[in-house]
């Protein structure tokens, strides 16, 4: 079967690897007095001046051609860099969504114009974006978004809402994909992506509390926004094929696999102590790494498919699909091991830990296309549908 | 970066097309059927010993093709997914063992087992896969390794149909070679990374097999695999096909006869899990059909089965995953990456 035999061992090239040894340095200490609690919000966690450290050290948009301000190097660099943040737990949020997607999209299909202005932007840490997808009758069903950016002599007259909006509350802008022509029935035809400066009149953003009392996703609101004729990135009509195309870089990376990494790290430095050390803890810790290094091996080979210029969307919807099971089963799985121990002395961080990474697993599973959506798509590859 | 050897493309299409000439359906239930001694074992074995595939781990020298563990993972997954009841994977890893230990090779198959050493100076094995097929049994009693034929053996059944317990008299250890390794790991380890390979080409028979079968077999006026609860269930299948074959790989990766012990630990962990995930899902999806003798599904999911329950199952492997991890100081990451990074790809 082609898909399933198709990814093979590969190894992270030297030149980036050698990067890990600076980054590892630099985060160590940057973050030493950071408890685990705060530290496992992972990517959900944001501090600008965190990324904008981030960008002097020129670690933003290191896979950016170097006369937009990027690193220039290979998607293999961020690859150690992104996987360091997450292990490291650093609080990468605020520009995480312009280096992984925004930039590269703007890349791809801006006009130089575009290029020129946003880039340099994304690669300091001044310019942050969120991605406008979901809307209240659009989740799972993307293709049925109702916004629209009407054309006018202008350039777009912008009505309409997105929600779910991860970070809109601390970005500057949105790259949101709406209807610039033909009707909801139309479906993927005339979808076009956007951007949209969240200064303008207009625009409303209002934080949504989650369940963990974080406030990471947004309802976002626009009321007669007038965007330039400059606003329109890619081609008009084209904006489901340009969205799609995103997915495969979205799905496959360190990010859906250690989304409960630092919790794991600070249960396995409990269970390393001799009060903490059980049998039944050694296996699990056996079965954790039982899952996570084949998932890794994946994700490293479906980064190469990348890099070769493949669209490896099966791959790498199964490699979210698996991650994501492992990051929801870690806490799942410590709080059992914890709670089957006759003594309730335990340590209080790596309960406040569990306890946010707990209520924050829900959402592993929904981010980037609910699991029912990726199991779809996999069967669609199959040729099942 | 990913190399892809055509000599290493070569073996396994050699594998593949003598295991699809020869161990048919058919042949594989007449070596089940007959406990192994038969005309099929001795049949079958002349076949695959004719296409060099069993000296494949041998030096040029000793008329091998020089090859590395990890350059015949694809024969090795090419038993797997041809349910081959002989042991042709033991037999590549026992002839280079006892190339290293300065032994010709015996004529026939060669099985791996653990055994102890009686008081008496007696062998017994409690437990030898393939023993009632397999010509001859390398044993690892203590820190010692012997050669010892089958036929010197005093054996009695085990609960599957092809293996045995065996056990050998004083004067037949006496007689039989010591074989002087210098052994990084454990039999246990070799057999689970040969192992693994097999279940990670089963795997993929059972879930080439089971897509097949959703496409074809109608119900509703449709192909079942039209409806969505099917398709989620291939889509789960294939998700650990995927994992698992990605593991064998880790648990092959050396660039010589031996593996390393703890990538041997996640091989054989994740397939046994994946054993288990995926023949549920293809006998719920094969409905009464997949529960006949007469229809071919039985011999890859009651091998899945076997295989999962040699030389370790996922719980044994997680406790050696474990300790490693517990032994371990730095991040997860740390021991993830010395797991995944191999150092010699194939």
């Amino acid at each position: 079967m082609s898909t399933l035999d198709s990814l093979t061992l590969t190894r992270i090239p030297a030149q980036d690897e050698a990067l890990r040894v600076e980054v590892r340095a630099f985060l160590t200490e940057a973050m030493h007095d950071i408890p685990a609690h705060i530290r496992a919000r992972s990517w959900s966690g944001y501090s600008t001046e965190f990324s904008r450290k981030l960008g002097r050290k020129g670690w933003l948009g290191i896979t950016l051609p170097v006369e937009y301000g990027g690193g220039g190097r290979s998607a293999f660099a961020r690859y150690v860099l992104v996987e360091e943040f997450l292990n490291f737990g650093a609080p990468v949020g605020s520009h995480w969504i312009a280096d992984r997607q925004s930039a590269p999209l703007i890349l791809k299909y801006g006009t130089e114009a575009q290029k020129q202005f946003y880039i340099p932007r994304v690669c300091t840490g001044e310019a942050f974006f969120c991605i406008g997808m979901s809307e209240p009758n659009a989740g799972s069903d993307l293709a049925s978004v109702k916004t629209r950016a009407l054309p006018n002599d202008k350039g777009f007259l912008l009505n309409g809402q997105k929600i779910w909006t991860t970070n809109a509350h601390n970005s500057q802008y949105m790259i949101a994909l709406v209807r610039t022509s033909g009707t909801p029935e139309d479906r993927h035809k005339g979808l076009s992506q956007v951007i949209v400066d969240l200064s303008l009149p207009g625009v409303t953003v209002r934080p949504i509390e989650d369940l963990s009392g974080d406030s990471h996703f947004c309802e976002v609101f626009f009321d007669s926004v007038q965007l330039g004729m400059d606003a329109l990135i890619g081609a008009e009509g084209q904006g489901w094929g340009q969205v799609t195309a995103e997915l495969a870089y979205e799905r496959s990376g360190p990010e859906r696999l250690f989304s409960s990494i630092v919790l794991f790290d600070q249960w396995l430095d409990y269970v390393r102590t001799p009060q903490g050390r059980t049998d039944s803890a050694q296996q699990l810790a056996g079965k954790v790494l039982t899952q996570l290094a084949p998932l890794r091996a994946m994700s490293v080979s479906v980064q190469e498919k990348l890099t070769q210029g493949a669209s490896p969307v099966v791959e790498a919807a199964l490699v979210k699909e698996l991650g994501t099971t492992l990051e929801q089963m870690i806490p799942a799985a410590i709080a059992e091991d914890l709670f089957s121990r006759d003594s309730e002395d335990l340590p209080v961080e790596l309960l406040m830990t569990l306890k946010y990474v707990t209520e924050a697993s829900p959402s592993f599973s929904l981010r980037g296309g609910t699991r029912d959506i990726l199991r779809g798509m996999i069967a669609r590859g199959l040729g099942l549908r | 970066m990913t190399k892809n050897d055509n000599d290493n493309d070569m073996f396994t299409d050699a594998a593949r097309d003598v295991l699809v000439d020869q161990c048919t359906p058919a042949v594989v239930r007449a070596i089940e059927k007959n406990d192994g001694n038969s005309d099929s074992t001795i049949a079958l074995w002349q076949q695959l010993e004719a296409t060099g595939l069993a000296d494949a781990l041998l030096s040029e020298d000793d008329g091998g093709a020089g090859l590395g563990l990890s350059q015949v993972f694809g024969i090795l997954e090419q038993c797997g997914a041809h349910a081959l009841p002989l042991p042709l994977g033991e037999t590549m890893v026992a002839r280079a063992l006892l190339a290293q230990g300065g032994l010709a090779r015996p004529a026939g198959s060669i099985a791996l087992a653990r055994g102890e050493h009686l008081v008496s100076g007696e062998i017994r094995c409690t437990m030898v896969r393939s023993g009632q097929v397999a010509t001859n049994v390398l044993v690892q009693a203590g820190g010692e390794w012997h050669l010892l034929s089958t036929q010197d053996a005093q054996w009695t059944p085990q609960a599957l149909a092809l293996d045995a317990a065996l056990a050998w008299s004083t004067a037949k250890v006496q007689d039989a070679p010591r074989v002087l390794l210098e052994a990084p790991c454990d039999v246990r380890t070799l057999q689970a990374a040969v192992v693994a390979a097999q279940i990670g080409g089963a795997l993929s028979s059972v879930f080439q097999r089971t897509l097949q079968y959703a496409n074809e077999r109608q119900q509703f006026g449709r192909p079942i695999g039209k409806f969505q609860a099917i398709q989620h269930q291939l889509a789960v299948m294939s998700e650990h096909v995927f994992a698992a074959r990605m593991a064998a790989q880790l648990g092959c990766s050396g660039a010589g006869v031996w593996p390393d012990r703890l990538r041997v630990a996640i091989a054989k962990a994740r397939c046994s899990e994946a054993a288990l995930v995926v023949s549920e899902l293809a006998h719920a999806i094969h409905g009464a059909i997949g529960f006949t003798q007469e229809y071919d599904l039985q011999l890859f999911t009651r091998r899945l089965h076997a295989w999962r329950q040699t030389a370790g199952s996922e719980a044994y492997w997680y406790g050696v995953a474990g300790a490693a991890l517990l032994n371990d100081t730095s991040l997860t990451l740390d021991l993830v990456r010395s797991i995944t990074d191999v150092e010699f790809l194939a």
